[in-house]
């Protein structure tokens, strides 16, 4: 085919830049969504419960994953500081996964029981009281508003769709295990359980 | 991994470098120099020449694909092939673990063998210290260790859970959670004043006398249990001395009250899981340090 034919026929040109740019993404990723070691759950992994599910939805609209992480690297000068390298079966029931891509704050893969719910009211409410540099963003008005529980369980049907196991009796109790919390409570709550499965010396 | 990826994956990578390779050299013009001949179109008068790519730049694409082809030898990549070297990042990082732990692993072991009292004195022992409270520890307690609202000073000689090496190491390694419990519905508004000016009272601050009086009934039958009869507390229960004058949640009147109706159930987390016993007992010793 003449490179001219190409280079004048938009159509054609298109295809076959799908084609090229399609071969990286089969080759790296299509073999990591059917192989065992990336889909197993790790041992005790369970589907968030309401509240914690609340909260990664909170974490979410707040972006922490704008400046936290949630993935600890296989080095020597991560797993001192933070832990246990994360492995791909901690996250398989993550929908989206958050592993984040900068650090301007640390990383929060293995922040769970790190620290008392108490610290962590005091922090949210205004790092600097706790974190005289932090240079962490305030967010009090976690601190009025309630979770808006109408729609939880229909946020763990929409889970259950794409391959958490949510079962019939959480989605059912969904708006009831989270009635009446504090937006704080429930970003507490998934904030203290992150992490916690794997847990090693440093 | 199943032999279908294994060979999905060498198949499609070895497609993607032969075809690569193939469009590289079929679309090369061979022995043409520069021209003057344009490629014919025309965008507001500016012209393209239709000249053959420069050799400097058609070999840097022939060094990629060799690059490729050697990386793809001696790294892991096709499929299963672990590679001539045999690399991996799990190796790697625990490699790098294994280095560090044997440069250090004689240092920690003799300062193991030694008591924390002993090594408090060591200055290298306070540097290591020092950079692992920066680490796990001064989130709550400060870089100076000299605590917040809610979160001890380590540097003063008030010690809600003891302030011995041994109380030091427990609570790192086991973590402490105190437990006090709101009174609001036992004693009501009228007690919790009462006992508040009771309190007060305690640390030889003015207070009605009345109140207190009244108050101190409340305390012998309530708080006396735990902060003893006298109010000065009971390292068993990480109950904190009333008499001195240092408040972990503040000593106002209003702040008092407060404790009093909600109760205060302060957690220090365990690290027991997480740091090894010689990082564990070289943070006891730069604890211990602060206050001795």
């Amino acid at each position: 085919m003449k490179h001219e034919v190409v280079e004048k026929n938009v159509g054609l040109m298109m295809i076959l830049i799908v084609v090229a740019i399609s071969f990286g993404t089969l080759v790296e990723l299509v073999p990591l969504m059917f192989i065992k070691q990336t889909n197993e759950p790790i041992a005790g992994l369970k589907p968030l419960p309401a509240l914690e599910l609340e909260g990664r939805d909170i974490y979410i609209r707040e972006g922490c994953n704008n400046c936290h992480s949630q993935m600890i690297r296989p080095l020597r000068a991560e797993t001192e500081r933070y832990g246990h390298y994360s492995v791909a079966g901690e996250f398989v029931y993550d929908h989206p996964f958050l592993w984040g891509s900068k650090r301007t704050g640390p990383d929060l893969a293995r922040v769970g029981q790190r620290y008392s719910d108490d610290w962590h009211r005091a922090h949210f409410y205004n790092p600097r009281d706790v974190v005289p540099e932090s240079n962490m963003p305030a967010y009090p008005w976690l601190f009025e508003r309630e979770v808006d529980g109408t729609v939880t369980g229909k946020k763990m049907s929409a889970l259950r769709t794409v391959g958490v196991p949510y079962t019939d009796d959480d989605i059912a109790g969904a708006e009831a295990a989270v009635a009446g919390k504090l937006e704080i409570d429930a970003l507490i709550a998934y904030v203290q359980q992150l992490g916690t499965l794997l847990q090693t010396r440093r | 991994m199943a032999s279908f990826w294994h060979w999905w994956i060498i198949i499609l990578t070895t497609v993607t470098i032969v075809g690569i390779t193939w469009i590289l050299l079929a679309n090369r013009k061979r022995g043409e120099g520069t021209t003057e001949q344009t490629t014919g179109h025309a965008h507001d008068g500016i012209e393209e020449y239709d000249n053959p790519l420069p050799a400097w730049w058609f070999y840097m694409f022939v060094i990629t694909i060799v690059w490729a082809i050697g990386y793809l030898i001696v790294y892991p990549g096709m499929g299963n092939y672990p590679g001539l070297i045999g690399w991996t990042q799990l190796e790697q990082h625990r490699e790098e673990v294994a280095a560090a732990d044997a440069r250090y692993s004689e240092m920690r072991s003799r300062y193991l063998a030694m008591s924390v009292e002993e090594i408090a004195k060591d200055p290298a022992v306070v540097k290591m210290g020092a950079r692992l409270f920066g680490n796990n520890c001064a989130q709550c307690h400060g870089a100076d260790g000299k605590g917040r609202y809610g979160f001890p000073n380590l540097t003063d000689d008030d010690w809600l859970w003891g302030g011995s090496a041994d109380a030091i190491k427990t609570a790192l390694l086991q973590g402490r959670r105190a437990a006090m419990p709101a009174w609001a519905s036992v004693l009501g508004d009228d007690g919790i004043a009462e006992a508040t000016e009771y309190v007060v009272s305690l640390n030889g601050r003015t207070a009605d006398p009345e109140l207190a009086a009244a108050g101190e009934k409340h305390f012998q039958m309530y708080c006396a249990a735990c902060h003893g009869p006298e109010g000065k507390g009971n390292a068993i229960f990480g109950a904190p001395n009333l008499t001195n004058g240092i408040w972990l949640y503040g000593g106002t009147r209003e702040q008092i009250a407060h404790s009093l109706r909600a109760g205060r159930n302060g957690v220090m987390p365990a690290f027991g899981d997480s740091l090894t016993e010689d990082k564990i007992h070289i943070l006891t010793a730069y604890v211990y340090s602060l206050s001795n």
